[in-house]
């Protein structure tokens, strides 16, 4: 018998506004109305800002590590706007953009990378799920909450962000192997930005895409250009569509550059090329919006100088509302650990201060070794 | 001899085993062109090329499962896990294969494998990037469990791993990686593993304690005027209780101190051991330093987690005042 093929795919590639601001007017327009894309440009720029300040606080020693997002604003800003308001965002660490979209405040995101967990406490309308750091965990949970969507009968979708290096974990595999074989309908969103820390992408997959990795699970695919938010738009809305019609998963591969370090604990410039870093700039996602608007009329000189300024204070003012925030209370991590504190833990609590871990005060007489308090930290 | 930091001596052991033996190979993520996330590996991909030092997928337990093929097939693997709050995907290939690969095989297969972790918390860091899960891993039958608190310890057990013919995990305490330096050898030599190092000592009181509290334990005995004993067990599996029996049956006390919370701590075994063999040489009940029993908190609050001199200095005086 003559050998026939079993299966032969191919994998869409979407460009709306190119590198140069060139616009297919076919696929975008109605896409993003005018007014709608000068807020997103807004949003796009302050997330920008605050990575700024962000790198700033964290040299003078006022923030821990922190992760700048430059470079992938339009990624999850594109898809945080693309979906419902009532369907789940589960990021990794680089979608601060379409977090703060969504509505979460600027000093949640600085809290956390100031080393407080209270920058977790997502209100529960935002249907956020908190920064995930271990990498590639997130998606699985992504899998679970659209199936508790699908069990009540909701339309409720959930859409998870990831690296390229995340599709190299296990956790990954699972998530989309569930979510495809169980009608799971869960967008999976991967940023691929080439780099994971100094690894750089072909590592992780030795496949032209990644995207392909989703046809082996028989999961729609498709891939997008990461840094045109008309893209990222409409392969979201074209993943959702699928998902709440026929309650499918959906892969959308962006591609996207880390136009910074991994983290404020990294040095990019070990590793990589500053020639290529140079070649990304000129892909900016914000460069070619604002030119898409200002070729429009919809954008100008002074509209830009006073987004500045408005970026300015408003990012000041979201780390003057996180740096005067109280010190956290000391008992706070006993006191979040179940929903009822066991008895021996609020005794570890209730002495810290004043005598060794756990033991009984009654043995030991006229022992009790009173010191100051410690200041906070 | 050359004046060293941790993380130095360590990359001065990793370069002369693989000078010593081609069957030295690392692997991991960013250990690479990087030098590791903390520099470890720094130099090393340029020395020894990309086949010896190489840069993996974004996969610990993949990581980890590979090296135990390596090791399985004759080489010594020294794979990298970034930081200890990763090591959960590794945790199956650990603990399901290399540490029972040798019984399950009856000595037919082997793994000498030494699998290098940074440890523990007190450098700002994120969350899962500060915790001392240790105590895990000693629990698990099948691993060696090593934990050096100073550069020339570092290297001598580092190249002991390195040479065993079983798995190790060998946990680098990243708080002192540049904390302070040490003469170390610039010769290769070997620590046996399994054998404490008495830090200083005393007649009125033991302490233990390993990695990075070593430093906190020094400095509350600075403060007091007491004659303390303090024992590094460098290695905590096989742990030397020897070491920890002839103190405690001179001194008659005993503190212990780690940063890994207290219940199922590696601290509750050396209570045990102490009650199963001084318990008629014993003037106070054992008593533990240690983290709490609670998630290791984010930075803001981490200092109030982990054991420091004050808490120390505390359990000190309650145990000489029992």
């Amino acid at each position: 018998m003559p050998i026939k093929s079993a299966f032969t795919t191919t994998i869409d590639h979407v460009s709306i506004l190119d590198v140069n601001a060139n616009f297919d007017e076919k696929l975008g327009a109605g896409l993003i109305p005018d007014a709608d894309l000068v807020r997103l440009y807004e949003h796009m720029c302050i997330c920008r800002h605050l990575d700024e300040v962000a790198f700033k606080l964290q040299r003078s020693g006022r923030m821990g590590t922190f992760p700048q997002n430059m470079g992938q604003e339009a990624t999850s800003m594109g898809a945080a706007y693309a979906l419902d308001k009532t369907d789940w965002l589960v990021p990794c660490y680089r979608e601060n953009a379409g977090l703060f979209w969504r509505g979460l405040s600027m000093e949640m995101i600085l809290l956390h990378w100031m080393g407080d967990e209270r920058g977790n406490a997502i209100p529960r309308e935002l249907y956020c799920m908190p920064l995930a750091i271990p990498i590639g965990t997130q998606m699985l949970h992504a899998t679970g909450l659209a199936w508790a969507a699908k069990y009540r009968g909701e339309k409720r979708l959930a859409c998870t962000f990831f690296g390229d290096g995340a599709t190299s974990e296990g956790d990954f595999h699972e998530a989309m192997n569930f979510a495809a074989n169980l009608d799971i309908p869960v967008i999976f969103f991967c940023q691929n930005n080439f780099w994971a820390i100094s690894v750089p992408g072909k590592i992780q997959c030795s496949a032209p895409t990644v995207a392909q990795r989703a046809v082996a699970y028989g999961m729609d695919t498709i891939q997008c250009d990461g840094n045109d938010i008309f893209s990222v738009v409409y392969c979201v809305r074209k993943a959702a569509a699928l998902a709440r019609e026929k309650g499918r998963p959906f892969f959308i591969e962006a591609v996207t550059y880390r136009l910074g370090d991994h983290t404020t604990a990294d040095d990019a410039r070990r590793y990589r090329d500053q020639a290529e870093v140079d070649a990304w700039k000129t892909r900016d996602p914000i460069l070619r919006i604002r030119k898409f608007l200002t070729t429009r009329g919809f954008w100008d000189d002074t509209k830009e100088a006073a987004l500045a300024e408005r970026a300015e204070r408003d990012v000041a003012a979201a780390v003057e509302r996180a740096e005067s925030i109280a010190p956290p209370n000391r008992d706070d991590f006993f006191n979040n650990m179940y929903a009822t504190i066991p008895p021996d833990l609020a005794l570890q609590r209730d002495t810290m201060q004043t005598h060794g871990i756990g033991q009984d005060p009654s043995q030991i007489d006229g022992a009790v070794i009173e010191l100051p308090a410690k200041t906070s930290h | 001899m050359a004046n060293l930091t941790l993380v130095q001596a360590i990359n001065l052991a990793l370069i002369q085993e693989m000078e010593r033996d081609e069957r030295v190979l690392i692997l991991g993520e960013d250990v690479g062109l990087n030098g590791g996330v903390f520099r470890v590996t720094e130099g090393l991909h340029k020395r020894f090329g990309g086949k010896r030092v190489v840069d993996t997928p974004l996969a610990e337990s993949g990581i980890i499962g590979a090296s135990i093929g390596l090791a399985m097939a004759g080489l010594r693997p020294v794979p990298e896990i970034q930081f200890e709050g990763f090591l959960g995907p590794a945790y199956d290939q650990i603990c399901s294969h290399a540490a029972r690969m040798r019984t399950r095989t009856r000595g037919a297969m082997t793994v000498p494998l030494t699998i290098r972790i940074p440890v523990g918390g007190g450098i700002h860091a994120p969350e899962l990037h500060s915790d001392s899960p240790e105590s895990i891993y000693i629990h698990q039958p099948g691993i060696k469990v090593v934990m050096p608190s100073s550069p020339y310890d570092a290297k001598g057990l580092l190249i002991s791993a390195i040479r065993d013919p079983d798995p190790v995990m060998f946990f680098e305490p990243k708080r002192i990686y540049r904390a302070f330096r040490e003469e170390v050898p610039e010769d290769e030599y070997t620590l046996p593993l399994g054998k404490a190092r008495v830090v200083c000592e005393g007649n009125e009181m033991t302490m233990v304690s390993w990695g990075a509290s070593v430093v906190q334990c020094m400095q509350a005995i600075e403060r007091g005027g007491r004659s303390i004993e303090l024992i590094d067990l460098r290695t905590l599996y096989p742990f030397d209780m020897d070491a920890v029996e002839a103190s405690v049956k001179k001194t008659g006390r005993c503190v212990i101190v780690h940063e890994a919370p207290k219940t199922c701590g590696f601290g509750a075994e050396i209570a045990a051991r102490i009650m199963e063999r001084c318990f008629l040489y014993l003037e106070s009940p054992v008593q533990r330093v240690a983290g709490f029993d609670t998630i290791m908190p984010y930075y803001k609050l981490e200092l109030d987690y982990m054991p420091d001199a004050d808490r120390i200095a505390r359990a000190i005086e309650e145990t000489a005042a029992y």
